[in-house]
């Protein structure tokens, strides 16, 4: 096969020239894009631009909304994700995805948390491990009391650190997270980056995010995307101190929103 | 053309409309709030003056109903426990064929499978009790005979099963409705937590519209409840309280329909019993629909805790 290379050379997920197409509507044309193993990638740009869409080809998806065609390749560790032998379930346990909205289920605190590992058959206590994840993104202290409160009851800001929870509950290798603090007051923002900014030692992240301060303080890297076009992708300072391109300027300078 | 002028070209048909519209839906209100009192007072009334000569317990607890019988006994068991049997051996086959053909329709067809599901849906609700009927006794019950040789000729199971059909499109209607209503990110948040689309189907989306398939389910029994046809041409009009499937049996409606044909003159004992019967009807077809409509309002709540 392939000659062989060190893991770390490898990056943990790429796209290779990607289009994906909703209907007519062309949401990512041509993207080429790699993210390094343990390294936080941030995908900034305008409404529209494709954030989204990246992520979700990232952990196959698109593929569930009705009319998708997607051309090129995503590979997690060199593995093509659209190969035969690849099962979607098993890609979207390794790579886990934090939604743009907080999407809880109408159940209690705990059952959101054990929803995952139940479902790829953990054998180990979930009592623990529900205490464990939720130590992790600081919410143990505020629920203890109560896990089988209906998660619904919580804050905005406490959902969406439940809903990071529940994805951390899977183990996986890596995190895609689109737009965590969009709903968010400044307070619960700033929990929530010093939550993420905590788990870059243990995963890979891929975060889309509307705040250009919040990608130039999380990550290491960042790329941006506007009309479903990778126009600039680099080192985060060197994206925002030296862009290259004239659109990427005019995004950071604010003269498009 | 300026704002203005479409304004005033507009404006006097509309106020003429809007001047009809009120007095015309007012109209129509009052005609039917009218007639259900109407109805209501009439059963109430006969159903008083009938209480006033047999007493409403020996009504409740006897349980021989043989009006025109010498010595008359008018025990509301039999027929009670006739329409209950039929209604719940028809939610017995309709109730996991409907749920489980809503949850394939909203969850798992392709948009061409679920249109052909929704046609045939529809035209199932569009086939007359009576054609209904007639399948029962022509084609259900010779069946029934052939597997169970003892089978009546009236018998409450073939009722069952046509009354079952009828009901279907209810179940599988209601149940779509209230299985849609609960929002498709869910759907995604599962799948995207690993999970197989049938999990998330049984731990997510039917748990959280499980108000809505409770209304589904009792809303149609409600309309099993109050099934009339299908049950005088398949199970009979014998009174007698048996619980064995393959026996005949009279329902509340069945007996209405019986007795409304006439041989009771009025102002008889026997007349009153129609409208007793006919109250014990409505309170049990109301009752149903009351609990559907209850758990349906329930629904927006998104689930339970
Ligand atoms: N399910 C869908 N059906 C049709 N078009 C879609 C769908 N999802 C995304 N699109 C289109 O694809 C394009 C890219 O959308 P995407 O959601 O990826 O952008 P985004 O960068 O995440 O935007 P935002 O910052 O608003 O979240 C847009 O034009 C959008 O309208
Ligand atoms: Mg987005």
């Amino acid at each position: 096969m392939s000659v062989p290379t060190t893991r770390a050379a490898v990056p943990v997920l790429a796209a290779e020239d990607l289009t994906v197409r909703f209907g007519r509507r062309t949401a990512l044309a041509n993207v080429t894009l790699s993210v390094p193993r343990g390294r936080v990638v941030s995908l900034i740009g305008p409404s529209g631009g494709g954030k989204t869409t990246l992520l979700r080809a990232f952990n196959r998806m698109n593929e569930l909304v009705p009319g998708v065609a997607t051309t090129g390749t995503v590979r997690f560790d060199g593995v093509d994700l659209h190969g035969d032998e690849v099962d979607p379930v098993e890609v979207r346990r390794r790579i886990g995805m934090v939604f743009q909205q907080a999407t809880l289920f109408p159940r209690s605190i705990f059952e959101n948390v054990a929803f995952g590992p139940r479902a790829s058959g953990y054998t180990g206590d979930l009592q623990e491990l529900a205490e464990e994840l939720l130590a992790a993104v600081g919410l143990w202290s505020e629920v203890a009391e109560d896990l089988d409160r209906p998660a619904m009851q919580l804050s905005a800001g406490q959902q969406q650190r439940l809903c990071i929870a529940r994805t951390l509950a899977l183990r996986p290798e890596v995190l895609l997270l689109d737009e965590p603090t969009s709903a968010l007051d400044p307070a619960a923002t700033a929990r929530i980056e010093s939550l993420i900014h905590s788990l870059r030692q243990d995963y890979t992240i891929v975060l889309a995010t509307h705040g250009r301060r919040q990608a130039a303080r999380l990550s290491d890297l960042t790329a941006y995307l506007a009309g479903g076009e990778l126009i600039e992708y680099g080192p985060t300072e060197t994206l925002f101190t030296t862009p290259r391109d004239r659109r990427t300027e005019s995004y950071l300078t604010g003269r498009i929103a | 053309m300026t704002a203005a002028g479409i304004s005033v070209t507009r404006r006097a048909p509309r106020r003429l409309a809007d001047r009809l519209a009120r007095p015309a839906f007012l109209a129509c209100t009052v005609l039917a709030a009218a007639t259900l009192v109407a109805v209501a007072g009439v059963l109430g009334v006969e159903t008083v003056r009938f209480f006033g000569t047999v007493s409403p317990v020996r009504f409740f607890t006897e349980v021989d109903w043989t009006p025109f019988a010498e010595e008359p006994r008018f025990g509301v068991l039999p027929l009670l426990a006739a329409t209950a049997q039929i209604t719940a051996g028809a939610a017995f086959f309709a109730v996991p064929a409907g749920l489980m053909t809503a949850v394939y329709m909203e969850h798992y067809a392709g948009v061409r499978t679920e249109r052909v599901l929704a046609g045939v849906t529809g035209l199932l609700a569009a086939v007359p009790t009576v054609v209904l009927g007639y399948f029962a006794l022509t084609f259900v019950t010779p069946l029934l005979r052939a597997l169970w040789p003892g089978t009546e000729a009236f018998n409450a199971l073939s009722a069952c099963l046509a009354v079952g059909l009828m009901i279907l499109p209810t179940v599988i209607v209601f149940t779509r409705n209230a299985l849609r209503s609960v929002p498709a990110a869910l759907m995604e948040t599962g799948l995207a937590l690993g999970a197989g689309r049938g999990r998330v189907v049984a731990r997510v989306m039917v748990p959280a519209a499980a108000p809505g398939i409770g209304a589904a389910v009792f809303l149609a029994m409600a309309r099993a409840a109050g099934e009339t046809m299908i049950v005088t041409l398949a199970a009979g009009n014998q009174a007698q309280l048996t619980w064995s499937p393959l026996e005949g049996l009279r329902t509340l409606t069945a007996y209405i329909a019986q007795s409304s044909l006439g041989d009771a003159p009025s102002g008889t004992v026997q007349y009153g019993a129609f409208f007793a019967v006919s109250a014990v009807l409505f309170a049990v077809t109301w009752g149903l629909h009351a609990t559907g409509r209850f758990l349906m309002s329930r629904r927006s709540r998104g689930g339970l805790g």
